[in-house]
């Protein structure tokens, strides 16, 4: 199926591009952006996209994401998680390895790669884990995991607390040239908090995460980046202290990358009054002044990529008390239009925010997508900026209803989502 | 002024206004506990059901003891163990307490934020019997009602809350309580056990407990859970009630007249030395016929407020 | 337009006449004792000692009931009225009651009061002062002593205003819910 999109405002931040014009896809890759169609228009075998008034972009692609299968599949499937990133825009996901089994071997990556091959409409690229099991004691198969097809290594859900053990982690994966995801958490710092450390946990009388926490493996994470010269990838950034912290490392020519979620830099921690479960994470939503740093750094570059750490729960886990709720928001059909604000706001303009979902995250998982460029893999999304749209949880292709932005009016709907020169959403 | 709420979830939610309409009504309820005829038929035929996670003789009988007054039929639900090793939900717990008929649910859990669980969901008038280091709402009411009796006016009172205020839910109603009606409030404990940016609700801060004590009216004493200390909040009870422990000679910079709270039960020799402990007992056994007068008046405006029963 | 039934002069002259009757039927004042009822029965039941006190130079004790825990129509209405003070200090066992009230209506109000007394003792009897009887009862209860007896409909109001309350002692008729 060879597709013609028309007359659409094609953004690629890879290739500093932003005009108006025409994309042509054949044979699943993009052949190019013609300014002559009226071949093609006439063309029988073109199935024409009319994207007056939209942008078209590379697909975006999700550098953090929980698929939960195996292991989780009442939380959410591949299959279930792919059509809520297509829903969302997102062409390609990273998932995540704290599935049960842990992703920490070949046999688990190469699970997820059939099933995503057999049921997933996007991209999956697995993740895989450290530590056997995530517990932090010993180094998993990275090896054999890359060679099955994982772009990456993270523990995350958890951090490596022995410090050794994650030197060692990041000296190894230097053999194989793919980034180590940090989950920055101190956890005895953390202790049992289920919330920002701070006056609105003071006021529920509930425990509080306190920024340090991050901070102190943020730091920690920098300092043996710079030891061993692995690429590190610091996950769902949530503190002021942990912006700095990662743009004088920056400064300093280490070779690390931030990533912010969009309930990150959208909520601040009075989003739990009412002890809403909905809208508890670990990271937690934080304080206004840590708001206001993440949108710093997402302007000035230090927070490379936008990401939703898309963690899907039932219904049921989640309306108990709040201690007991798990952690984790559906974020994958939210994150266009939480990430428009960023560009209403003057925090960022479209093309940076398009770049921070699309190329930025592609280079640091080393693929050759998040690009409109000629000969490419076609995988692009469409979508309406300005389109006024009401959050509706109901709605989700995600398993998972738990959203905190339930009932929003935000701006920003995709139009159709195509992988691989296929449409897989069309709205 | 007429009480238009379907819960009382915490003292935080409720204006000034309010808490005295609760405090006005108490004083009627305590007539009545006064008389020999101890009932009136207000909540006749409506279904209070007391659902205590967390054992506590002294709250649960109090409650009791109040539906029952006023003609109330009570029902004492405790989950036990088998339940919870069943896996039961809170939720499903109350929604068969309601499917039963409930109509007031009052919820004591050791999780904060449980009772809202509920609000959220059920149909059923939820009063909260104290959650986790949330709030105790009916304590605090106590405490004002008892203070309100014996002082006659709150407004620029002198409180003074003493020990583990992080862990505390007492600590957390009576702040908003005697800030609300004007008092000036003052916490005091070892600085591990002063909750983060407290001072934002405008509490004076204290880790010394004899500069705190200068002219309090009220000093409350809080009670120290001894697994909390030694483990990494404070050393030993030793140096606890060292340095925080009421002795005869700190409460004398209190003012004369002040009024020593607990809201029990004491630790002799940690938070307060046993002379002292002996002095608290007569206003202890006021606090009890109060604490039935106070949740009787809770009871009857959740009842009316929730709009019809 | 307001219609007045009874002016200041009429509502004295038929307090004095009530506590006449009072004093004649009880023969005397020993055994009594006062109870009014909500607000204006309170005022009307202080006079009313205050006229025993000076005819016999006895005071019967006298106590205030509020009945909003015995109503039987709170869960009706969208509106529960807030809890006012009851102040009975005195046994009634065994004694007179003299239960006062301004306006005796449907008669539930005075049902709830009698339940409210024998929750405190059982007296040998009950006996009602009503300053208006209004009619219209939907329950078998009867005023033992009427200031004025008016026939009224549903629709109308009745206004007692009391010089303690309202500046001045007046009653009025009117039109209006209720």
């Amino acid at each position: 199926m060879n597709i013609l999109i028309k007359n659409g405002r094609i953004i690629d931040p890879s290739a500093n591009l932003d005009k108006s014009g025409n994309v042509f896809i054949e044979d699943g890759k993009i052949k190019n952006h013609p300014s002559d169609i009226k071949k093609l228009e006439k063309d029988q075998a073109v199935k024409i996209i009319d994207a007056e008034g939209l942008i078209i972009a590379p697909g975006f692609i999700d550098l953090h994401v929980h698929l939960r299968e195996p292991g989780f599949e009442y939380k959410e499937t591949i299959r279930t998680g792919c059509e809520a990133a297509a829903a969302g825009g997102f062409t390609s996901v990273v998932c995540m390895p704290n599935t049960n089994p842990v992703n920490d071997n070949a046999s688990v990556t190469e699970y997820i790669l059939l099933k995503a091959r057999t049921e997933g409409i996007v991209n999956v690229f697995p993740i895989g884990a450290i530590t056997k099991g995530e517990k932090g004691e010993t180094l998993a198969e990275i090896g054999e995991m890359w060679e099955a097809g994982c772009v990456g290594i993270s523990d995350d859900g958890m951090p490596v607390m022995n410090s050794r053990v994650m030197r060692h982690a990041m000296e190894y994966v230097n053999a194989f040239g793919i980034p180590v995801i940090s989950h920055a958490e101190d956890i005895n710092l953390s202790g049992n908090g289920v919330m920002n450390e701070g006056f609105t946990s003071t006021i529920l009388g509930l425990r509080g995460i306190p920024n340090a926490s991050e901070e102190v493996m943020v730091a920690r994470d920098i300092t043996l980046a710079e030891l061993t010269g692995a690429h590190l990838h610091i996950a769902h950034v949530s503190t002021a202290g942990a912006v700095r912290l990662i743009r004088d490392a920056k400064k300093r020519g280490v070779k690390v990358t931030g990533e912010a979620t969009p309930h990150h830099f959208t909520l601040t921690d009075k989003a739990i009054l009412n002890y809403d479960t909905n809208a508890k994470m670990n990271p937690p939503v934080r304080n206004q002044e840590d708001v206001d740093a993440l949108k710093e750094g997402l302007k000035d570059g230090t927070i490379d990529i936008i990401a939703t750490d898309h963690a899907p729960h039932s219904e049921d886990e989640k309306k108990v008390e709040f201690d007991l709720a798990p952690f984790g928001i559906s974020g994958l059909e939210t994150a266009l239009p939480l990430s428009l604000r960023l560009v209403k706001e003057r925090v960022l303009t479209i093309n940076e925010m398009i770049k921070k979902l699309t190329i930025n995250p592609a280079k640091v998982i080393g693929i050759d997508r998040g690009t409109l460029k000629a000969g490419v893999v076609a995988d692009l999304v469409i979508f309406d900026p300005d389109k006024s749209v009401t959050v509706d949880r109901e709605k989700f292709r995600s398993k998972g209803k738990n959203t905190p932005f339930h009932g929003w009016q935000l701006n920003g709907s995709v139009a159709h989502t195509i992988v691989g020169g296929k449409v897989v959403f069309s709205v | 002024m007429v009480f238009q709420r379907k819960h009382i979830l915490g003292l935080e939610d409720l204006t000034a206004e309010e808490i005295k309409l609760v405090l006005d009504t108490a004083e009627s309820m305590k007539e009545v506990s006064l008389r020999d005829v101890k009932k009136v038929p207000a909540l006749k035929g409506i279904t209070v059901v007391n659902l205590f996670f967390e054992p506590s003789t002294r709250t649960r009988s109090s409650f009791e003891i109040a539906e029952k007054r006023l003609s109330a039929d009570v029902l004492n639900f405790t989950p036990d163990q088998s339940s919870v090793v069943k896996g039961e939900t809170l939720l499903d717990t109350a929604r068969n307490l309601e499917a039963m008929g409930a109509t007031v649910i009052v919820i004591r859990h050791a999780m904060s934020g449980a009772p809202w669980v509920l609000a959220r969901e059920l149909d059923s008038s939820i009063i909260n019997a104290g959650d986790g280091s949330h709030e105790h709402p009916s304590q605090a009411l106590l405490d004002l009602f008892t203070i309100r009796e014996i002082k006659k006016e709150i407004g620029g009172l002198k409180v003074v809350i003493v020990g583990d205020i992080l862990h505390s839910r007492v600590a957390r109603s009576d702040i908003w309580g005697f800030m609300k009606l004007g008092a000036e409030v003052r916490v005091v404990g070892p600085p591990t056990m002063i909750p983060r940016e407290i001072e934002n609700v405008d509490v004076k801060i204290y880790y010394n407990l004899e500069e705190a004590l200068k002219g309090a009216d009220v000093v409350i004493m809080l009670r120290i859970q001894k697994e909390r200390l030694g483990a990494e909040l404070f050393p030993s009870l030793r140096e606890y009630s060292r340095f925080y422990g009421l002795t005869r000679e700190r409460l004398g910079l209190a003012k004369k007249d002040a009024t020593l709270m607990h809201p029990g039960p004491i630790n002799r020799g940690v938070e307060l030395s046993s002379e002292v402990a002996d002095d608290v007992h007569s206003v202890i056994l006021d606090q009890v016929t109060n604490g039935i007068s106070v949740r009787m008046a809770m009871l009857y405006l959740v009842a009316s407020g929730g709009g019809n029963g | 337009m307001p219609k007045v039934i009874m002016d200041s002069q009429t509502v004295a002259r038929a307090i004095s006449r009530i506590s006449n009757q009072i004093l004649e039927r009880n023969k005397g004042a020993r055994e009594l004792t006062v109870i009014g009822i909500r607000t204006r029965g309170i005022h009307i039941a202080e006079r009313i000692v205050d006229r025993i006190e000076k005819l016999e130079g006895i005071e019967p004790p006298l106590g205030t009931l509020d009945i909003t825990l015995y109503r039987d129509d709170f869960r009706r209405k969208s509106e529960w009225p807030s809890v006012q003070k009851t102040h009975i200090t005195f046994s009634v066992e065994d004694k007179i009651v003299i239960l006062v009230d301004d306006v005796v209506y449907t008669g539930r109000t005075t049902r709830a009061a009698i339940e409210a007394i024998m929750d405190y003792g059982r007296p040998s009897s009950i006996q009602l002062v009503a300053l208006v009887d209004r009619g219209h009862r939907e329950l078998p209860i009867q005023a033992d002593y009427v200031g004025i007896k008016v026939m009224t409909q549903q629709k109308e109001q009745v206004r007692v205003l009391l010089k303690e309350t309202d500046e001045k002692d007046e009653v009025v008729v009117v039109e209006g819910e209720e």
